[in-house]
């Protein structure tokens, strides 16, 4: 679903990534680790095509097409999707009708005709309860004024209503306490299949106790310096990152 | 005879001693004001003489006086002797139904998607159009009439309700009230006339289109709202003006008198033509809106949606003189490419416990200049008057202006005055965030936009609110990435 190769990225000339090779393929769970400052949330940036970053070098393959191409509403449309570390506020705007403009341009872009509004609140009650959304939340000004934990719950709220391909969860589990960050995952995982893929980009192996990886990378320098399953977060749990830096730091 | 008829009689003939050129017969002025153009109009209208003579003491005030420089935009000095004062559609004879009417006009409110048979169908609105200065179709006259409610062209009114036209014109803005107002005064072609009598609540919304269509016509609208005791009226305006090249002077007046215990809601979706992406041509809209809560307990309230002209200077606004009275004033006023606005309101306290709101969105995108300016102003007997004001301005890009130009005058101890002002750019985070969900930049401005100004919309009714929504997409176009 997703070969990244050689992938270098910069952002004010400063070089962030420095050569990701990686692929995830169609119903794996990857997570991203590693240390603050390693490149993670870059890394979840330039697959969604932020544009503050340049990629300089590499290539990013999603679903045959070439990703690095495509404009960050068209990479949307082909299902990827990111859930923000910081959710963003836009006053004025309801979730649900944020929600409905996005769902409908998704649905052109797929040749659909627009849900209409009974269709569309049907669908909206149904994943609602996936995230244990309150619907009076989704009526308020998109993120503004929401906890931490509604931020976090209103994400998956929305990436359940888009049914993405790739979902890049971007340190969703900050800022969450053990219950919310039980029902985000609960939501995650009931949203996985066969046919879509999860990356889980987060510094704690907190959250993988619940969203379980099939492989764990660890990301350092703009690299990834370590593979392995899930074994390996519950090592990095045990032993921090120290002594993968010692490691990498050893043979530069 | 009394003093009035002599004073007339000698304006009759001076008229004829300076020998009066203008061919009656001509479906236009020549281009130039001099005191001809004036009898020409009031003429052509069949006017009574206390008009003609109003119209030419408008006239002289307006020879005295001086075009306002305050306002913070700037364009081209204005030729008012290169300008059509007065210019009639072809088409002549009273239209009994839709069906008489021109076609090709049809056409054009077909394209404005504001076709009067889907109105009058669908929506119940009663629509007076006014083409090119002189109302071709007024519709659900019969209806309003059983209860009462005038709504007319104002020709119509001057001829048919004199009485009314001449007590309350010029009572609100007087004739020499300002530079534009006395311009207005002295050429108005036509506008809307609306008397909604005592204790009716009128059933409908109100709803008049304005178009400019012949090249080079200046568009004087004369608009007198009158609400008598206890009654309740929403009225619409709203304008689209066709691309063309050569600026346009739009000097409107509309009064509105709302008597003890009466409403009214004024709403306007604005769309003049702004010029084009380099600040060339587009219609320059100066225009007096004020409106007087007479009465006790009387309310009227202001909601515009600014997104057209090129150049603005507008500031709808309230004198309350009745006690307990409210004013309010909602805008959105929206600048891109090269567009000037400095655009607010008044609000002037004069009875008891009197109320005012205003909130003022601004947005200002492109090389646009947008101010807001407004005065609060508490006079002495107002005690226990109240106001709270909210001028919120965002930016998109960094070569468009926001100005914010607040005064209060307090001359009552017991008032109480709040101001709030913010100041914010569209960010790109924002815009990230929607294009991330599959939403276009385009359409993720335009959805950011309305949440800003979503306090504003929703004082509008329904459908105009819908209209307005899509018109400030439009207007903001182009002006990200």
């Amino acid at each position: 679903m997703l070969k990244i190769k050689d992938l270098h990225a910069s952002i004010e000339d400063k070089e962030i990534l420095k050569g990701i090779n990686l692929e995830v393929k169609a119903g794996e769970v990857h997570a991203i680790m590693g240390p603050n400052g390693s490149g993670k949330s870059t890394l979840a940036s330039v697959l969604a095509g932020r544009e503050d970053y340049e990629v300089t070098a590499g290539s990013a393959e999603f679903g045959g097409k070439d990703l690095l191409e495509m404009a960050a509403e068209e990479r949307a449309r082909e299902g990827v999707f990111l859930a923000f570390q910081y959710p963003i506020e836009i006053p004025g705007v309801s979730t649900t009708n944020f929600m409905k403009t996005a769902l409908n341009q998704v649905r052109e872009h797929k040749g659909l005709d627009p849900l209409d509004a009974v269709s569309f609140l049907k669908l909206m009650k149904e994943k609602m309860q996936l995230v244990e959304i309150d619907q009076s939340l989704l009526s308020r000004s998109l993120n503004e004024g929401f906890s931490g934990g509604e931020k976090k719950r209103n994400e998956i709220f929305q990436m359940a209503m888009l049914e993405p391909k790739l979902s890049i969860l971007d340190e969703t589990d900050s800022g969450l306490d053990i219950d919310a960050l039980k029902i985000v995952a609960n939501g995650v995982n009931t949203l996985k299949n066969k046919d879509n893929a999860t990356i889980v980009v987060t510094h704690y192996q907190r959250l993988l106790d619940y969203i379980v990886p099939d492989f764990v990378h660890v990301l350092y320098k703009g690299r990834i310096v370590k593979s392995g399953t899930k074994d390996l977060a519950l090592e990095l749990e045990e032993k921090g990152y120290d002594w993968i830096k010692e490691e990498v730091d050893a043979t530069i | 005879m009394s003093k009035d008829n002599q004073i007339l009689e000698e304006f009759t003939s001076k008229e004829y001693e300076h020998g009066w050129s203008i061919d009656i017969e001509s479906d236009q002025a020549p281009k130039g004001l001099t005191e001809d153009t004036v009898r020409f109009i009031s003429a052509k209208k069949e006017e009574p003489e206390w008009l003609l003579k109003w119209r030419l003491d408008a006239f002289k005030k307006w020879q005295s006086m001086k075009e306002p420089k305050w306002p913070n935009v700037s364009y081209p000095a204005v030729d008012y002797q290169d300008i059509i004062y007065y210019s009639a559609p072809k088409k002549k004879q009273q239209l009994d139904s839709l069906d008489d009417v021109d076609p090709e006009l049809r056409e054009t409110f077909k394209k404005l998607g504001i076709s009067l048979e889907e109105q009058k169908r669908l929506t119940g609105v009663a629509v007076d159009a006014v083409i090119d200065s002189v109302s071709v179709a007024t519709t659900f006259k019969d209806k309003l009439g059983e209860l009462g409610v005038i709504f007319c062209s104002f020709s119509e009114a001057v001829k048919e309700h004199p009485e009314l036209v001449k007590k309350y014109l010029g009572s609100v803005v007087p004739t020499g009230d300002n530079y534009f107002a006395a311009l207005n005064s002295a050429v108005f072609s036509d506008g809307s006339f609306c008397y909604i009598p005592k204790g009716v609540r009128c059933p409908m919304e109100l709803s008049t289109y304005f178009r400019i269509n012949a090249a080079n016509t200046g568009q004087f609208e004369r608009t007198l709202i009158i609400a008598d005791d206890a009654s309740y009226v929403s009225y619409l305006e709203g304008c689209t003006a066709p691309q063309r090249d050569e600026n346009q002077l739009h000097a409107a007046v509309v009064e509105i008198y709302a008597a003890k215990d009466a409403e009214v809601k004024y709403s306007t979706v604005q769309n003049w033509y702004p010029g084009d992406k380099n600040g060339k041509g587009g219609i320059y809209n100066f225009v007096t809106k004020r409106g007087i809560c007479a009465g006790d307990n009387s309310k009227i309230s202001w909601t515009q949606v600014e997104t057209g002209s090129a150049v603005t200077w507008k500031y709808p606004s309230c004198i309350l003189k009745g006690d307990n009275s409210t004013g309010e004033f909602y805008s959105v006023a929206v600048t891109n490419n090269y567009q000037q606005a400095d655009t607010g309101t008044k609000m002037i306290h004069i009875g008891k416990n009197t109320k005012s709101r205003i909130v003022s969105k601004g947005v200002s995108a492109g090389h646009s200049q947008n101010s807001y300016r407004g005065q609060v102003h508490v006079m002495k007997r107002a005690s226990g008057a109240r106001n709270f004001s909210q001028c919120d301005s965002l930016l998109m890009g960094d070569q468009c202006g926001a100005h914010t130009f607040p005064y209060i005058d307090i001359e009552n101890s017991t008032a109480q005055v709040e101001h709030e002002a913010t100041t914010s750019k569209i960010g790109e985070d924002q815009i990230f965030y929607c294009t991330q969900r599959g939403i276009d930049e385009e359409s993720a401005v335009a959805l950011i936009v309305n949440g800003y100004c979503k306090e504003v919309l929703n004082q509008l009714p329904m459908e105009f609110a819908v209209e307005a929504q899509k018109l400030l997409a439009l207007t903001l176009e182009g002006s990200v990435g």
